[in-house]
């Protein structure tokens, strides 16, 4: 390591938000605990911006790389890295985050800085997850961006919040110990270093000597826990009552980032380190995911409630990048980035559409909304431009992301791609229909009172907007960042 | 042997200046100050190997950095208790200065325990520790469920006593030498002589008596429960996990060579202790009950180590006995504050006293074993060593799926700290809050996530 270098990209990516949000505690303040959550967040993306001018680890390798020694006996160390996807996905929270803050800025919340405070240091565990280049240190934070959350989506949520979340919270708990002792196994078998007999590092574990048959059932240990998280069916049962009954904001953070960390999992722990496993098992993986792809759409078009309604569109999404994965196609692997970085942004945009109009309606029942369009036209433009983004239309980014990864789903088995296939119909379906009900129609007695948004959530909305468009048009920075990544992966399992 | 001879003499001393002390507060300054003097008697022996009193034990007791460590991770866990609890051992009863005697004497048999290498000083210092603790079980005088606990505690207490009496005579007679040290009894690991098998069998059963171990756990609820709460809190922390010390140290030495003959029975203590004690813990009501069936099942975490037994599983048993500890007493001593032991009684105790909430709430995430708490290290220490034995992976699976039904019963707590309103706007404590008691919390809790981040703290002092 550079010894003129006194802290790292990384780094300040996780201590920022961590230090933002004990400071965000002591704020008693209701205005001021919201200024600063926000100006916390933009400082975290301006670093984010910062980072990714450096983000050639060709030439900035000390900047995007830092190790401590902690458990040094035990072969664990302090390491964070960031590679092309870790660039992406910090830059995905790091965007995410003040809009989410900005978004939510009009809405209230009892003990507003116990709220912004476990959002920012729910920031910094997600950050630590996509930073991880150890795979204890990958764990703990795993698992502490959980704990906030729970946090979040327990004392603020709907009615059947601490029922819904605490499902959500023993799913996932339940997965990451049989994570754990995925890891432990792994971590048995890897080779001495200097300091220790077994060591916790990236490059260890990827080089783990371990029998084909151990390899496949640690597989489905460590392919569980990300399971869950993404969520793949059929462990999604979670989700659409956890989405429904978190606070909105949280939601956002669930679902435009926390599934990432599923998606990011296993690209990262899971097709690297049992490449061999991932062959043998990926029809029933694929099979999985295009069940789920095509279930989720169905659920979907039935779905009376936005929240609801958005969960399941969300499931197919995340079915399909499952999906991509598995082929272990340069093709699929660079769709599922790209996507990756869509899909926050897409789904995010759609969460602030449906808080608006639960703010101002009262329900969140397709059945009883009609008209918007009428009553609130900038609204219905955003919304509708999202929409398209969330069916992948050409031009906006979720096509790219999209097209990419049917491509390398069709290299794999055309079977699946002609049912996967049908999701897209599906999912053309349900959001049209859904746009039809609930923004044209004649304004009934509910939409009665709307009014069009404010200048906050417009620029929000723009700002998802010009994100949507910007790498519909123009997917080459994003190629850019994460091509390295790729590569690396696939001449790994090559 | 500092240890052992100061905590006796201390004890005698508190016992005989009872007749004089009348203050109620006094006896407490006095057992928290001899403490800490014992403690740093021991530090000096674990520092420098030379014992203020040189007696020549005829290698009956052995000392090395291992026991003298766990000496001090208990007795350190009994200041604390001491600290943040003291104030409720002089609500119990009249006898103020007795409590603490007793606890002297139990703590001269956890030393005596954590250092025997002869089976009669095992069994002296198991006797030591036992008696002492009937008395204390029973020490509500006027409550039938502290005189039943006490009754109850001592028939099977016991009973288990002879059960290991009678497993000894075995051990002394099976063995080539006829000797009651640990390190003679086994010869070679061919297979068992039927007398040694008998005795092996025998201490199992009365030692997963003394530690709780399913299927002989059932005094464990009713004893726990029955007891005052500040004796179940010491009961369930450094007293079980001495008896675990010397349980693994008992099987490591004696039974060592041979441990892939009485391996599966440990197996299925674990797979009874992990099954029974967090299923039962769901149904519980009461707080009190959920904490005396949850030590059950991290008895079942601890069993880990002696089904190991390598290193990691060493420094996994003393982490663990600190983590546990820590918490356990940390649980237990918000719990005495409350008006109602129901997992209700805890409904809005987040709005009325955040500090209070916040700290359990740490506690309890140590218990489940969430990363960032010393639980969750002293999990993932055993879950190794199992893992380094290289066999019976399934039951690391099935510990694991323990560990996340276990979640259920101590995320109820948090549940009701805050997110659910107290019924009315009555005061959910029943005890007054002092700033120095707050002040412990904390300094607990900071413990807890120390040793979480940076368990070698602990772990490292064994290799000096």
């Amino acid at each position: 390591m550079n010894q003129n270098i006194w802290i790292t990209f990384p780094e300040l990516l996780i201590w920022f938000p961590l230090v933002a949000g004990l400071v965000a505690f002591i704020i008693r303040k209701e205005k001021a605990v919201k200024n600063w959550a926000i100006l916390a967040s933009l400082i975290t993306l301006s670093i984010s911006i910062v980072s990714l001018v450096y983000a050639d680890n060709t030439k900035h390798l000390h900047l995007n790389n830092v190790s401590y020694f902690w458990l040094r006996y035990l072969g664990s160390n302090f390491t964070l890295g960031l590679d092309g996807m870790g660039h992406m996905l910090t830059a995905l929270t790091a965007i995410a985050f003040p809009l989410i803050f900005i978004a939510g800025n009009k809405t209230n919340y009892k003990n507003t800085h116990v709220f912004y405070g476990l959002m920012l240091l729910t920031q910094s565990g997600l950050m630590g997850v996509f930073t991880a280049m150890d795979l204890l240190v990958f764990y703990f934070f795993w698992e502490l961006a959980v704990i906030p959350a729970y946090f979040l989506c327990s004392r603020w949520g709907g009615e059947k919040r601490i029922q819904a979340t605490f499902k959500f919270f023993v799913y996932t708990f339940t997965g990451s110990l049989l994570m754990l002792v995925g890891i432990i196994y792994l971590y048995m078998h890897t080779l001495p270093t200097a300091n220790a007999e077994h060591s916790f590092s990236m490059h260890a574990v990827y080089s783990a000597i371990l029998s084909p048959a151990e390899k496949n059932w640690i597989f489905w240990l460590f392919f569980i826990a990300f399971a869950i998280k993404m969520p793949v069916f059929p462990f999604h049962t979670w989700q659409p009552d956890t989405y429904e009954q978190a606070p909105t904001s949280t939601t956002m953070v669930l679902s435009g980032i926390m599934v990432k960390m599923g998606v990011f999992a296993v690209i990262r722990w899971i097709i690297p380190v049992f490449p061999d496993a991932v062959t043998k098992f990926d029809n029933i993986v694929i099979g999985l995911s295009v069940t789920g792809m095509i279930y989720a759409s169905l659920i979907a078009i039935k779905q009376d409630d936005l929240k609801r309604f958005v969960a399941y569109s969300s499931i197919a999404h995340i079915g399909l990048m499952c999906a991509a994965i598995f082929t272990k196609t340069e093709i699929g692997l660079q769709g599922v980035m790209i996507q990756m970085f869509s899909h926050g942004i897409n789904i995010i945009g759609m969460w602030i559409v449906v808080d608006l109009i639960e703010k101002q309606t009262g329900t969140r029942k397709i059945s009883e909304l009609g008209g918007i369009a009428h009553k609130a036209p900038a609204l219905t433009i955003f919304l509708v431009v999202i929409a398209l983004a969330n069916i992948a239309l050409p031009l906006t980014n979720a096509f790219v992301g999209e097209f990419m990864m049917f491509s390398g789903l069709f290299k794999f088995n055309i079977i699946y791609t002609a049912v996967a296939g049908l999701s897209i119909v599906l999912a053309a379906v349900y959001t049209l229909n859904m746009v039809q009900k609930v923004f044209y129609g004649e304004v009934n007695a509910v939409t009665e009172t709307l009014h069009d948004i404010s200048l906050n959530q417009k620029l929000v909305l723009a700002v998802l907007v010009v994100f949507v468009f910007l790498f519909g048009i123009y997917p080459q920075p994003l190629f850019d960042l994460t091509k390295d990544t790729v590569t690396a992966i696939i001449t790994r399992i090559k | 042997m500092n240890a052992i001879i100061l905590t006796a003499i201390w004890g005698v001393l508190m016992m005989l200046g009872g007749a004089f002390i009348k203050s109620k507060a006094t006896p407490k300054y006095l057992a928290i100050f001899g403490l800490a003097v014992i403690i740093a008697a021991n530090c000096m022996q674990l520092n420098s190997s030379m014992p203020f009193f040189d007696i020549d034990v005829k290698n009956m007791l052995h000392f090395n950095s291992f026991n003298l460590m766990f000496i001090n991770v208990a007795f350190g866990c009994t200041l604390l208790f001491f600290l943040l609890s003291g104030r409720d051992i002089e609500k119990v009863g009249e006898n103020v200065s007795e409590y603490f005697a007793l606890i002297f004497f139990i703590l001269c048999g956890v030393a005596l325990i954590s250092t025997f290498n002869s089976l009669l000083m095992l069994f002296i210092g198991i006797e030591i520790v036992s008696i002492p603790l009937y008395i204390l079980t029973g020490s509500d005088k006027r409550n039938l469920k502290s005189n039943e606990a006490a009754l109850k505690y001592f028939l099977m207490g016991a009973f288990s006593t002879g059960i290991m009496l009678l497993g000894i005579a075995f051990l002394y007679g099976g063995s080539a030498t006829g000797s009651f040290f640990i390190d003679n009894i086994i010869a070679g690991n061919g297979p068992m002589p039927p007398m040694i098998a008998a005795g092996l069998v025998l201490l199992l059963i009365s030692m997963s008596f003394k530690v709780s171990a399913a299927p002989f756990h059932f005094w464990t609820p009713d004893v726990y429960d029955g007891a005052p709460t500040v004796f179940t809190s010491f009961m369930a922390t450094i007293v079980k996990a001495a008896a675990f010390f010397a349980f693994v140290r008992l099987f490591e030495n004696a039974f060592g060579s041979m441990q892939f003959q009485w391996q599966k029975l440990i197996v299925i203590l674990i797979a009874a202790t992990l099954l029974t004690g967090n299923l039962t813990a769901v149904f519980q009501q009461s707080v009190k009950r959920m904490l005396a069936y949850s030590s059950i099942a991290q008895a079942g975490f601890m069993l880990f180590s002696l089904f190991a037994l390598n290193n990691l599983a060493k420094e996994g048993l003393i982490l663990y006995a600190a983590a546990y500890s820590l918490a356990s007493i940390g649980m237990f001593a918000i719990l005495i504050k409350m008006k109602d032991y129901t997992i209700d009684g805890f409904n809005g105790l987040g709005k009325q006293q955040p500090l209070l909430a916040v700290t359990a709430t740490i506690f309890l995430l140590s218990l489940t074993g969430i990363p960032l708490t010393a639980g969750f290290q002293s999990k993932f220490f055993m879950l190794m060593a199992a893992v380094q034995t290289g066999h019976h992976i399934w039951l690391v699976i099935f510990a694991v799926l323990c560990a996340a039904i276990s979640a259920y019963y101590y995320f109820r707590v948090i549940q009701a700290m805050f997110f659910k309103e107290a019924a009315s706007d009555e005061v959910v404590l029943a005890g007054d809050i002092t700033p120095a008691f707050k002040i412990l919390l904390v300094i607990t809790a900071t413990g807890i996530i120390v040793l979480g981040l940076f368990p070698h703290f602990l772990t490292n002092w064994l290799y000096f």
